[in-house]
């Protein structure tokens, strides 16, 4: 019995212990760019209205459920045959509906906003959700990556998404929500990282046997240091053969990787595309970018 | 054929594959090979085939029904249950592999898809079948035999998805399917096929359910009961009804497709020839979120009818009830978008669909205030029931305000499949449908049964389920800000995640006792507890109360008249005034015909069963076989015209006397 109280008494210690370090890992509120931003501050409208609604919700029913308890004594008055109150019943209609007019506008207006590259020429990077790995190229440098994105702080940088194996989702939750990656789309995302920093990304949608390794890292760097490492990719990183790509889309799991070239068919552009497992030629449907 | 030699490997390997060779499906096999065998000694040992055969599984009483509804949603609780705690294990601690990653999947993928579908669905029907026809006045559901059909489509689809985890191996695309996932060329196992298949077969028996009470509330109410005098449950149920009615031929639709592009190379969803994923996601949440408003407006229901109850009060504000109910099941058709909104389907799409959804949350929080107002001026009773719609209300407000975020498109590209939904979608189906229907259960047990479940260890059990519930999913939230996406079988160390993980798992075993003890109060209360001869247990206010329990066969010796809301609670007040004393007139009894038993139902039940365990492995043979038996037992049952046993106007009056109901 002695034994038993003190591994429950270290059991408890340990999760105080735990405890401890949950703050600082709440990417979400902590953004690190504009996107992140914006969504955080429409979480934050959110959740202080909610937090209203539920307040009084919860001091109502703590209210009637202590007052009206059902004990011997109890003075409050008793009218079992009260069927209703108009006007509170319209009321319940209206103070809502004012409590999501506060949350609806700000919800419209950043829906745009966010549909909006903010840059006439900004840096695109494409990314393909592989089984299960996920390649980026860089079709301004010309280079690609596997598992490890880089990309230029301080500007709005384009990614257009896809898929060559089942859907994915892009999510890099500090620098903003995700996307998904759908093989036969291609899908637009911007995020914008304000300063140089380290981040990682995951992919939300369930994807198959190994999905849980679909991490990959995030490096923002300056803009000199991006174009540095992209120009050294170039000399450094082998090409990526068709041979390699057909390697990528097998069902496996690798580290980081880095190429100097990639074959053009690996991504489609408006009038070429491709299918699933890159089999066969198909007109794809791009989504407009707003830019 | 081939010749045996070559012929038994190849059934041993298909049937039997690796998959379904480890420990955990061992355990299972034995486990259901014993518990079978324990069954069938048990039936030979006290004779029970012939009183299982003919008061059980040949009946059309909708009563009856509704208990083998109930018995099979309280034992796919614990399956579903089981696998919940197997994913709550592996996700205790970063980097444990208590399961591994494809046992992982093929388990979240059965936890998900069982509690929708096999144990969520069943629990409504069973209530719906038990309270519905005796809170209206009625004797029967409309059709009582298509009634029959569909539970024995239910409970074989329900024992082929479960076959699917010992026998061939389990599905693991999760219980949303989304292609290209379940493309044979990324799952070449016969997983897929069960999901498929077995939601197809209890499908249909769901569409005529919705049917079914949909003609029996519309047609079949007690002379006087006027829609707006209807029982909030029975509106519930009406909405319902609806909500499957429109819901469910989308959701046929892709499963169908889903299939055929597996089994017949067409290529509805198929990428590689032409096919779109995407109409796939659109189908699937245009069912997918009526769905959701199925499984929780019955719970609303039955709180509706607990908190007028045990406030001795008249319900508040039945008429924006009604209307809040009734505009819930209009909404829930037009939010269907916001499933996906990180699909790329541009701003106004998104803006429509996010408006929409923050406008459903307007009548959903109408009936909230009214439940509360409807304590406020009563006399609150704190029953096992009442409990649980008092743990629903923080539970359930916290999942419907967290569900407006989820609304701002915005900020859900941030939540979007990660922990936060799963914390919103569990506070909401298990602290509002769950809750809501464990009340109906405790609430119409004396109903179904005679007696009440025992009190004291309905409370243990209310305060281990609905005391866990708040360390299971709170935590989920936060880790939804943490960046944990949902369905991963493990996370590395250092991303923080741990500590919020392992309480999550503690408050899932907490539950789980919860469960223990809920199971073994069932069967301590039918030993234990007192007879409840009054039919009246809870001095309650709607029709129901007014006949004996269990009800008999017939329900109602004579049809009353109701002519207002809470009749029976009227009718008890103007007793009590000493007025017309309630009592079955003997003179007023007629005889009364009743549906026959059939075999038909459940031998519908397994052709189906039959033709889908040979789709589920194409073996067309036995597919077929079982198609032409399908066939046949139909056209067997078009020839049978005598469907009613005519219980003769004595015969009545001899039961009710029994009964003690036959006043002066
Ligand atoms: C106040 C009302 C509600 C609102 C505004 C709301 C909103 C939402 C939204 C926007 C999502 C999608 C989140 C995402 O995937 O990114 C969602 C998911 C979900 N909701 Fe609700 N919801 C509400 C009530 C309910 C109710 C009553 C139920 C069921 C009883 C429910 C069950 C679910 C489920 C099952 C999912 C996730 C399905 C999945 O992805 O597997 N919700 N809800
Ligand atoms: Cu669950
Ligand atoms: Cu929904």
């Amino acid at each position: 019995m002695r034994t038993w109280a003190k591994r429950v008494a270290l059991a408890l210690g340990l999760v105080a212990v735990m405890a401890g370090c949950g703050g600082p890992h709440a990417v979400v509120l902590n953004p690190a760019g504009p996107v992140g931003r914006i969504e955080l501050n429409l979480m934050d409208v959110a959740a202080v209205a909610m937090a209203a609604v539920i307040l009084f919700v919860l001091v109502l029913a703590t209210l009637a459920v202590v007052r009206f308890r059902d004990r011997k004594g109890n003075k409050a008055p008793y009218t079992p045959n009260v069927e209703g109150h108009k006007v509170l019943e319209v009321l319940w209609f209206i103070i809502p509906a004012l409590i999501l007019t506060i949350i609806g506008i700000p919800t419209v207006q950043d829906t745009y906003a966010l549909a909006k590259v903010p840059a006439k020429h900004p840096l695109v990077i494409d990314v393909t959700s592989l089984d299960w790995k996920w390649l980026f190229e860089y079709p301004g440098q010309k280079v690609a990556t596997v598992n490890q994105l880089v990309m230029p702080a301080g500007q709005p940088v384009l990614f257009k998404i896809t898929s060559d194996a089942p859907m994915n989702t892009f999510w890099i939750p500090q620098l903003g929500g995700m996307e998904y990656a759908m093989p036969g789309r291609v899908l637009p995302l911007w995020l914008e990282s304000y300063k140089p920093g380290a981040y990682w990304g995951h992919s939300g949608q369930f994807s198959g046997r190994e999905f849980e390794k679909m991490f990959f890292s995030v490096k923002a760097v300056t803009p000199t240091a991006f174009s540095a490492w992209a120009a050294n990719l170039r000399k450094t990183a082998p090409a990526m053969t068709v041979a390699d790509y057909h390697r990528l889309l097998q069902f496996t799991t690798v580290g980081h990787l880095s190429y100097s070239s990639y074959p053009a068919f690996t991504f489609p552009s408006v009038t070429h595309g491709f299918t699933l497992k890159g089999g066969m030629y198909l007109l794809m449907h791009n989504n407009p970018v707003h830019d | 054929m081939p010749a045996l030699p070559s012929f038994v490997p190849y059934l041993i390997h298909t049937l039997f594959p690796p998959w379904v060779r480890r420990p955990t499906e061992i355990g299972a096999e034995v486990m259901m090979v014993a518990g079978g065998a324990f069954i069938v000694y048990w039936l030979l040992k006290y004779k029970k085939l012939q009183w299982l055969w003919n008061e059980w599984l040949t009946t059309v009483d909708h009563k009856k029904i509704g208990i083998m509804y109930l018995v099979a949603a309280i034992i796919m609780l614990a399956r579903g249950g089981l696998d919940a705690l197997m994913l709550r294990t592996n996700l205790a601690l970063p980097t444990a592999h208590f399961i591994g990653a494809s046992e992982y999947n093929e388990v979240f993928t059965t936890h998900g898809t069982i509690m929708v579908f096999f144990m969520g669905m069943p629990l409504i029907f069973a209530l719906f079948n038990v309270v519905v026809p005796l809170q209206i006045g009625s004797r029967d559901v409309a059709f009582p035999r298509l009634n029959a059909i569909s539970f024995w489509l239910f409970a074989f689809a329900a024992a082929l998805f479960n076959l699917s985890f010992v026998v061939g191996g389990s599905p693991n695309a999760g219980w949303t399917a989304y292609p290209p996932l379940t493309e044979l060329a990324f799952n070449h196992t016969v997983g897929e096929n069960y999901y498929f298949i077995s939601l197809l077969m209890t499908g249909i028996g769901t569409t005529i359910t919705g049917i079914n009470f949909l003609v029996t509330i519309l047609r079949m109410r007690a002379p006087g009961m006027t829609l707006m005098k209807m029982p909030l449950f029975t509106w519930a149920t009406l909405n319902t009804s609806a909500l499957i009615l429109f819901a469910f031929p989308p959701f046929t639709i892709a499963l169908l497709e889903s299939l055929l592009d597996r089994l017949a190379a067409t290529s509805f969803f198929t990428l590689s020839h032409g096919g779109m994923p995407m109409m796939y996601v659109n189908l699937f949440w245009l069912f997918g979120h009526p769905e959701v408003y199925i499984l929780v407006l019955p719970a609303f229901g039955v709180f509706s009818e607990v908190v007028a109850t045990f406030s001795r009060k008249k319900l508040f504000g039945y008429p924006s009830m009604v209307l809040s109910m009734t505009a819930i099941m209009v909404l829930a058709y037009g939010t269907w978008v916001h499933h996906f909104f990180t699909m790329g389907a541009g701003p106004a799409v998104n803006v429509f669909f996010g408006l929409s959804t923050m406008l459903i949350a307007i009548p959903t929080g109408v009936k909230v205030f009214n439940w509360i107002l409807t304590m406020w001026g009563g006399r609150v009773q704190f029953t096992t029931p009442m409990l649980y719609f008092l743990a629903m209300i923080p539970t359930f407000v916290i999942g419907g305000a967290t569900g407006v975020m989820l609304g701002a498109v915005p900020a859900d590209y941030q939540f979007h499949n990660s922990y936060f939904v799963i914390a919103h979608f569990h506070e909401v189906l298990i602290g509002g449908t769950v809750f809501g229907l464990l009340a109906g259960v405790y609430y119409w047990w004396p109903k179904m049964f005679g007696y009440k479940l025992n009190d004291r260890q309905g409370k243990w059990a209310f305060w281990l389920f609905a005391g866990g519930f708040w360390p299971t999913f709170i935590p989920q939230y936060w880790l939804g800000l943490e960046g944990m996406t949902r369905r991963m079988y493990t996370y590395p160390l250092g991303m923080g995640w741990h500590t919020l993980n392992v309480i999550s798992t503690i408050g899932g075993f907490i539950m789980g006792a919860g469960f223990l003890v809920l199971a073994a109060n069932v069967l301590y209360s039918r030993r234990h507890q007192e007879k409840d001869l009054t039919g009246d247990a809870w001095d309650g206010r709607t029709l129901e109360w007014s006949i004996p329990s269990p009800a008999p066969e017939y329900n109602f010796a004579v049809i009353p008249t109701v002519d207002e809301r809470d009749w029976w609670w009227q009718e008890k007040e103007r007793r009590r005034q000493g007025e017309k004393p309630v009592v079955v007139k003997p003179e007023e009894i007629r005889p009364i015909a009743i549906p026959k038993n059939t075999p038909v139902p459940i031998l519908l039940g397994a052709a189906f069963f039959m033709g889908a365990f040979g789709l589920v492995f194409s073996w067309w043979d036995i597919a077929l076989a079982g198609l032409v038996a399908v066939f046949s037992i139909l056209i067997y049952s078009w020839f049978q015209y005598d469907h009613y046993r005519i219980l003769s106007a004595g015969e009545v009056r001899e039961s009710e006397e029994l009964l003690g109901r036959l006043g002066a």
